[in-house]
């Protein structure tokens, strides 16, 4: 066969024996004008490239003695168009929040404002180098400043750590503080107590700073146990994290008791803030009596993630903490001039516990998210934070008539509403539902997480949704539950119109392939 | 003598040492396994405590010590293969055997009515 689809890869749909959308084969194996597109390694060639690079002159002499390669190294080449169109053919099979609803539950995939990114690609922000002398930055180290500043502000915190380079790092930066701030004080603790509603990472972060972790169980409605976690604390525990708004889409009201009762033993409190999304401009955590919170600016503040971009999580610290954040930090002296506070500034740095990053964190996040945080003002970060609940809520009161629906009379949900899989037909589980979901156009929600919820879905739709877009997404969930309670097996299927068709997720856990074979 | 916890495992008492697994209906809600993380041989672990992690698609979840012990051995066929215990996960899907440093803990443990029962109401 010397059609252009050399791999024989075709679209199992084409293929499908179920008499949907069985039209004639093509001769190419491709569906009109969305192609197929096989590997790199299945259509590039050794002798190919897209460089121009000059004619090796054999008779020069080279340096490398005996470490040069004597036989090729395999590796394939493609012409810059053929590049360009490999990777646009592959981007046409992915779907992205710039595709449509994307209700990733705890993920927040809302719209990445056009705004942030004709901010971020000024060329005084984009085309700078974290070495260049302070003097000639000023314009950016003021952007982390500011957007430092309004974390402190929103947050009600006194200082914030900008560097941390995502969410699970941002936590590891709290819990490093915690740690040093305990050791100062010759007070080695080895336990962080961390509930069930937590988000996955926090047990993950406590245990790779070398704690010790412990589960306290969440109530019937979803919330921390406070008598519980009361009854655990003690003098060798280090730190409770706690995630708020927590993973099962609730506040937790009960928060100041809890760090009231945690500082009382000489522990701090640490607040895992990714979903502070349902809450900016509305509750600020340092009333709450937090020690350390992350800010996921690739949530609550709209910068791109998910494959669109890197995260970026600065940590707001109490005043308790503040002194052992990590370097690097930006200043503001009395003439205005921002600086930079590193290793060699020996009185300014404090007690630091060291730094996490090579330089100063995630510029272009910073750019967008301050943008974004402008663009808004304060009384649109506030309506964030309502529209996002709105939306969560119009949503669990849509699905709870025939999705279970576990903490539905815990009151309103937060920014995500929690669903579970009890009385689905005919041996139907969530993952079903998920695939049924793509087969309707739609990325589909989380899926068994959190993991107190049997079969939990964790639908997140964000303030960035309009009421037709919900509507449209709520007559597709609506449809697919139907049919998983009613036992339908075609469901089981599913998706029978992706790309691909149901992927054997287990073989690819027990025997991945990690190197093209051939 | 076959004991069950209300967390899913299994414990098979001989003379004096324990064998623990995860039951059938554990290896039902987990989905496909796809990596078991073992305890070292010579741990001492508390009753309730994490002894061992399974993997499956779906989540990772805790398997805890029954009873306070030794851990004297543990499955190696679960390495290479997982999916053991899905297929066997009362027999050879087993996970680790233990001394039984308190057999008073025993009896703190569901026997086999019991949980089905326990299984039932769930």
């Amino acid at each position: 066969m010397n059609a252009p689809n050399q791999s024989g890869w075709k679209p199992a749909m084409e293929l499908s024996e179920d008499g949907m959308h069985n039209g004639p084969a093509t001769t190419t194996g491709n569906r009109a004008l969305m192609l197929e597109e096989p590997l790199l390694f299945e259509i590039g060639r050794v002798d190919v490239t897209g460089v121009d690079l000059p004619a090796i002159d054999p008779a020069a002499p080279t340096r490398l003695g005996g470490l040069a390669r004597s036989e090729p190294i395999g590796l394939v080449g493609l012409t810059e168009p053929e590049t360009v169109r490999h990777y646009t053919r592959l981007s046409r099979q992915n779907y992205g929040i710039d595709l449509g609803f994307f209700p990733l539950g705890s993920c927040t995939m809302k719209h990445n404002p056009r705004l942030n990114e004709k901010m971020a690609r000024l060329p005084g922000f984009a085309d700078i180098h974290p070495l260049a002398p302070q003097s000639t930055v000023q314009g950016a180290l003021e952007v982390i400043h500011q957007l430092g500043g309004w974390l402190c502000t929103l947050t009600g915190m006194p200082a914030v750590a900008m560097s941390p380079k995502a969410g699970a790092h941002g936590e590891l930066c709290g819990i490093l503080a915690i740690r040093a701030a305990h050791e100062a004080r010759g007070d080695a603790r080895e336990v962080v107590l961390v509930p069930e509603s937590a988000h996955g990472t926090n047990p993950a972060t406590a245990a790779f700073a070398n704690y010790r972790v412990e589960d306290i169980p969440a109530t019937p409605e979803g919330r921390v146990d406070v008598a519980a976690l009361k009854a655990r604390l003690g003098p060798d525990v280090a730190a409770v994290m706690i995630t708020n708004p927590n993973t099962c889409g609730l506040f937790e009201k009960d928060f100041r008791e809890i760090a009231d009762a945690v500082h009382a033993v000489g522990g701090y409190v640490y607040c895992d803030g990714a979903n502070f999304n349902a809450i900016v401009g509305k509750v600020r955590p340092g009333d709450l009596g937090v020690d350390a919170m992350h800010i996921n600016l690739h949530k609550t503040f709209s910068t791109p993630h998910g494959g669109g971009g890197p995260g970026s999580g600065p940590v707001v610290l109490s005043e308790a903490l503040a002194p052992y954040a990590p370097l690097p930090f930006v200043r503001k002296d009395d003439a205005g001039t921002f600086y930079l506070v590193e290793e060699e500034d020996r009185e300014e740095r404090g007690p630091t516990f060291g730094r996490m990053t090579a330089f100063h964190g995630q510029m272009g996040m910073f750019t967008r998210a301050l943008t974004y945080m402008l663009s808004h003002g304060a009384d649109g970060l506030k309506q964030v934070a309502e529209d996002a609940v709105l939306n969560a809520n119009y949503i669990l009161r849509s699905m709870e008539d025939i999705l279970h629906a576990p903490f539905a009379a815990s009151g309103p949900c937060m920014h995500e509403a929690l669903f579970g899989d009890k009385d689905f037909g005919g041996g139907l589980s969530t993952l079903d539902v998920a695939k049924g979901l793509i087969d309707e156009g739609y990325h589909p929600m989380t899926v068994y997480f959190p993991l107190v919820v049997h079969g939990a879905m964790l639908v997140e739709p964000t303030e960035t949704e309009s009421k037709a877009a919900i509507d449209q997404f709520i007559t597709a969930f609506r449809a697919v539950v139907e049919r998983a309670l009613a036992g339908d097996e075609a469901l089981k299927q599913a998706p029978y119109y992706a790309p691909r068709r149901r992927l054997d997720e287990t073989g690819a856990a027990r025997k991945p392939k990690l190197a093209y074979e051939g | 003598m076959r004991y069950y916890t209300d967390e899913h495992e299994w414990i098979d008492v001989e003379g004096d040492i324990a064998t623990v697994g995860i039951t059938e209906y554990a290896q039902g809600q987990l989905g496909d396994i796809v990596f078991v993380e073992l305890p070292e041989v010579g741990a001492l672990i508390e009753q309730g405590k994490d002894a061992a992690v399974v993997e499956s698609v779906k989540a990772a979840s805790d398997v805890y010590a029954p009873i306070t012990g030794e851990i004297t051995e543990v499955n190696p066929a679960l390495e290479e293969d997982p999916a053991l215990v899905n297929t066997s996960p009362e027999d050879g899907g087993w996970f680790f055997k233990m001394t039984i440093a308190d057999e008073g803990e025993l009896d703190g443990l569901m026997d086999e009515d019991g949980y089905k029962a326990f299984v039932e109401g769930l």
